[in-house]
Order: structure tokens, then C-alpha cells, then sequence
């Protein structure tokens, strides 16, 4: 139900993230959706990518220092209110989210939510039990 | 002011006999006595008896600070435990500390040094001596504190930090005198300014700054800030403390309290003496010292001697403002830093490499700010920055306990640091001092 999320680490230094797009880019490879987490002085780069091995193998190449982690691509009711339900869920069967952002998928008027939770196994279980939607690949 | 006018304005064929004399006395005594020294003797094929002119001092072997590690605690001991009454120690923070053991007579000694380095910069009694030195095993704090009270001034033991309450000592006791780090000097004048407080009109009209490197740039700076007239100190545990050389109110270059502590330049790399004028290593003797004397001690403090008459009067040798090291020692907020200490924090830690750098700067405080700048093991890296954070202030406070200074920890991109096939570049110093 999880999918691969690549985190790439950061200096903060300028043309650090035009290096890292341009590697995925030259290397072929899509990106679904991105976030950066940011600190004074290093950020972390998380991506969905349509082929995550294939970034992954560019970013080496590259002498980047990445990082695979799974995550869930949730569907969602793209309306207000969507992803508050979502949220009061996962509030009421104790799933804890480490943090979550959003993709550029949007089918049949679902948003697609990346969500990274601290217990993946549980996580897993309170979306099957409430029919929830989780996109296996992008 | 001058305090001991017979000994600072002494003949200079009076002196150098008083120096020979001395010299003599201790090499006796130390072959006797400490067998440390009995050994080096030995060793390079001298006898005490060899020494029949100062220039035979070059004879002698040099001692260094590895030597007195390796002697810790009391190997060059040259009197009876029983005799001393007071040990400090260097910051020892590689480990092994370096020891200076007092007698009684060392620490009349060290007064009466102290009280000359002070009146060089003006006091006498009727002064208020506010001391922002470190009270303890620093010898800093103590060491002005005997100086102020064989001087006869009042003497405020305020020991270092709390800078409000500094301010206010100075304030409502009407200091004359200060004595810090020259740095933690304008840290102070800029939080008098937060606090509105004028230096003009309050009698403060001297400081002794010493236990760093500063430069002219700095002294004029600390001279405007704090309307005083800023003088330079300098000692080391391993010779006494502070008080073994200081600047007059010429301000020209330090004079050296040579009738106690012999200086020497010596060419770092042959060890050959140098003749005045030409830049060497420092080293000295101590030449009345009881408890832990050391002889042709090379303190990797780079500088030049010379003898030119001073119009202050003093007839002492004067030595320049240190002008470098021979080693990588760093001196951050007075506290002696190697990079290899740092390095042996970091080995420690298994979520760094032990790949790193130093970058060393004056922020807008004045004080010397360290940044370490080290490298994130590849297996340790996360995709949630309070794990990479947790690594950070683990660095940190590990940089803290070891070393006793704060440093700010830059975790950066594995293999991004500068290799080299030789050694590596681990220290930038941007201070512009």
C-alpha cells in the first residue's frame, strides 16, 4: 500500500535544489509531487517520482546523499473539508503523522496527499478498514 | 606607576649577572632534585656545571608541552609535596592537563609580577581593580588577584560572565581597572550601550587584556568603546600565569619580567637561538620558580625580542605582540582549542564522519563564534529533520563537555568537505583581529 518516497539532504547553499532537478530531469525522470523540509542550515528534499530507482541510481551518480522511505499516496475528496475528515480519522484510531504534503495527481476529482505516519503497519490497517485509497504508483 | 623600580629599570650588566646567577642555581637544583631533568642532562652530556654564561643556556635541552603531559600530575616536581600550597592547571581539555604547582615563595613571586603588570597599566592603591577573569584553575583570576592585593588596591573577585552585573560593579563601586579577555571587553561595551550606560563619565581608566590574540585595530576599538587606556598581558600556566610580560603606558611591544622568566627566540624547525629583532619561537625559563620550574620551555607562541630603550624607562626586554603559532592551536574565547580534540569528539560519534571543519569568526558580539562544519554518515541520514537535529545537538553538547565551549554544528552533505591528498583544510579563522 506504501509507496517510495526518495529524501534528498541539503545544504543550504544556492543552486543546490536547480542541481538536483536538473539530475532528475537529465536522467529522464518525472516528478509527482515535492516537498522541503527546512532548517537554518540543511533542508530535506522529499519526492515522488514515476521510476524512484532510476532517480535514485542519478542522484548517486551525482554524489548526492538520498534516502528511500515509504510512504502513503492517499485519494481524497478534492472539496473543502476533504482532508479534514481525513485528519479527524487518523485522530480518532491514533495514526500520528510525521508530516504530510500534496501531489500534483489529481483523477476523477481525488486530491493524492502524501502522508508519512509513525507507524506504517497500523496506518496501513486503519486505511483498509476504512476503504481508503492509496495509489501504488505513479 | 612602576612597582619594583630596582628590578625594572636594573642595569642590564647587574641583570644578566642576577639572570647567570640564577640560571645556575636552578639547573643545580634541578638536576638534584627532579629526575626528569637529571635525565635530559644525562642525556645531552651536560652537567650543571656547563653553564658558565647565558649563552650556555643553549646547551640545555628544550622541554615541551607533550613532556609536561607526560609528567602529569607531579613529575617535575622540584620540592617537597608538602611545600606547595596552591596548583592550577591549563584547560586540559585534550586530557591530560598541564600542572603548575606553588610554593609559598611562587606565589610572592607571581604577586609581585602582577602587581608590576598592573601598575604598567596605571594602578596602584586607591584603585578598584574589577576582575573579569575566570576564578579557579585558571590562573587567570588568581593571578590578578594576588597582583591587586601585593599592590595594595581593592580588588573585586567578580570572576568572568554575568555581564549585567558587571556593569553594574563597575557603576556603583567606581572601577578603575578592568581586567578580561579583550573580546568579552567590547562584548561588554556593547551591552553597556543596550543598557545606556556611558562610559565617559565614570573613572574606568585602564584594562589588562590578555588570554587571546588581538591587534591595534581591537585596542583602538576597546579604547573609544570603554574611554580607556587598553593594555596587553601575557602568560601561561606552564611559566606561572599571567604576569610574565605586559605593556607599559608607552604601549610599544611587551616588557618581560626577564628577571624571572628568561625568553629565548628560537628558530621553531633547528631550535637555534635567534638574536633580537628576528621572529622565532618563544621560549622560557623559569628562573626562580620552586614548585614546577621548567627549563627552555617551547610555548609555540611566535614573536620577536627587543632591547631598545623604553621611554617609560623600564630597562627590561620587550617582546612584540604574538604574531602567530608554530602549531594549529586555536585560542576560542581564551580557551585553547586543538582541531584534534575536536576530531576526537567526532570519532566518537557514530552518525558523523569524522570529516570536518572549523570556521572561527567575531559575530556582531565581539566574541569568538566556532562553527563546525561536519559530515553527515550517509547511513544515518533521514528524511525528518528532527532526527538529523537530534544528531546536531548531540554533536554540540559532546563539543561542550569535552572541550568546554559552545560551537555551532553545521551537519553538510557527505564527501562535500575538501579532501586533500596531504592534509586537510580544517581550520578557516575569518576573525579580523
Amino acid at each position: 500500500m506504501t509507496i517510495q518516497q526518495i529524501s534528498v539532504f541539503l545544504e543550504n547553499k544556492s543552486g543546490r535544489l536547480a542541481e538536483v532537478t536538473k539530475t532528475l530531469g537529465d536522467a529522464g525522470v518525472n516528478m509527482r509531487a515535492a516537498t522541503i523540509a527546512d532548517t537554518a542550515d540543511f533542508g530535506i528534499l522529499r519526492i515522488v517520482v514515476d521510476n524512484p530507482q532510476k532517480a535514485l541510481d542519478a542522484l548517486d551518480k551525482k554524489g548526492f546523499t538520498a534516502k528511500v522511505t515509504e510512504v502513503f499516496a492517499i485519494e481524497l475528496e478534492d472539496r473543502p473539508g476533504g482532508l479534514a475528515e481525513i485528519m479527524e480519522l487518523f485522530h480518532t484510531t491514533g495514526v500520528n503523522i510525521e508530516y504530510l504534503y500534496s501531489s500534483l495527481e489529481n483523477k476523477n476529482n481525488k486530491a493524492v496527499v502524501i502522508f508519512k505516519v509513525d507507524d506504517t503497519e497500523h496506518g496501513n490497517k486503519i486505511f483498509q478498514e476504512h476503504k481508503l485509497t492509496a495509489i501504488k504508483k505513479f | 606607576m612602576v612597582w619594583d623600580s630596582s628590578a625594572e629599570y636594573r642595569d642590564p650588566a647587574l641583570l644578566q649577572a642576577l639572570q647567570l646567577q640564577r640560571l645556575q642555581e636552578l639547573v643545580t637544583r634541578l638536576y638534584i632534585r627532579v629526575p626528569f631533568y637529571r635525565r635530559k642532562f644525562d642525556e645531552a652530556g651536560i652537567r650543571p656545571s656547563d653553564i658558565n654564561s647565558l649563552e650556555d643556556i643553549s646547551r640545555i635541552p628544550f622541554t615541551t608541552k607533550q613532556e609536561l603531559r607526560e609528567t602529569y600530575p607531579y613529575g617535575l616536581l622540584a620540592v617537597d609535596e608538602s611545600e606547595i600550597v596552591e596548583v592550577h592547571t591549563s584547560s586540559g581539555t585534550t586530557g591530560t592537563p598541564v600542572v603548575g604547582a606553588y610554593t609559598q615563595r611562587d606565589i610572592e613571586t607571581w604577586s609581585h609580577a602582577m602587581a608590576r603588570t598592573l601598575a604598567m597599566a596605571g594602578a596602584g592603591p586607591g584603585d578598584v581593580i574589577q576582575n573579569a577573569y575566570g576564578y579557579g584553575l585558571f590562573t587567570g583570576g588568581l593571578g590578578v588577584h594576588y597582583g591587586a592585593r601585593m599592590l595594595g588596591a581593592n580588588v573585586i573577585p567578580i570572576s568572568a560572565g554575568n555581564t549585567k552585573r558587571q556593569l553594574m560593579i563597575m557603576r556603583d563601586f567606581g572601577t578603575t581597572l578592568l581586567t578580561c579577555t579583550p573580546s568579552y571587553s567590547l562584548f561588554l561595551a556593547e551591552t553597556a550601550a543596550e543598557e545606556g550606560i556611558d562610559f565617559k563619565p565614570l573613572p574606568l581608566k585602564a584594562g589588562c587584556f590578555g588570554a587571546e590574540p588581538w591587534s591595534d585595530n581591537m585596542r583602538r576599538e576597546i579604547e573609544n568603546k570603554l574611554s580607556l587606556k587598553a593594555h596587553d598581558i601575557y602568560g601561561l600556566t606552564e611559566i606561572i600565569g599571567p604576569g610574565v610580560a605586559a605593556e607599559c603606558e608607552v604601549q610599544d611591544g611587551l616588557h618581560i619580567n626577564e628577571d624571572f622568566f628568561y625568553p629565548e627566540i628560537i628558530d621553531p624547525e633547528t631550535g637555534k637561538v635567534l638574536p633580537p629583532g628576528e621572529k622565532g619561537e618563544l621560549v622560557f625559563t623559569t628562573l626562580t620558580k620552586e614548585g614546577t620550574p621548567i627549563l627552555r620551555y617551547r610555548t609555540r607562541d611566535i614573536t620577536y625580542l627587543y632591547r631598545e630603550a623604553c621611554s617609560c624607562g623600564r630597562t627590561t626586554v620587550k617582546m612584540h605582540r604574538l604574531l602567530g603559532r608554530t602549531d594549529d592551536m586555536l585560542i576560542i574565547r581564551g580557551v585553547n582549542i586543538f582541531p584534534s580534540q575536536i576530531e576526537e569528539v567526532l570519532i566518537r560519534i557514530e552518525e558523523t564522519q569524522p570529516h570536518y571543519q572549523i570556521a572561527v569568526d567575531r559575530g556582531s558580539t565581539h566574541l569568538d563564534e566556532i562553527e563546525i562544519r561536519v559530515e553527515v554518515e550517509e547511513s544515518f541520514f533521514s528524511d525528518e529533520t528532527k532526527v538529523l537535529e537530534r544528531i546536531r545537538s548531540k554533536i554540540a553538547e559532546e563539543i561542550r563537555s569535552s572541550l568546554g565551549i559552545g560551537a555551532t554544528i553545521r551537519l553538510v552533505e557527505p564527501k562535500s568537505l575538501e579532501r586533500s591528498v596531504g592534509k586537510a583544510i580544517r581550520v578557516i579563522d575569518k576573525r579580523q583581529i
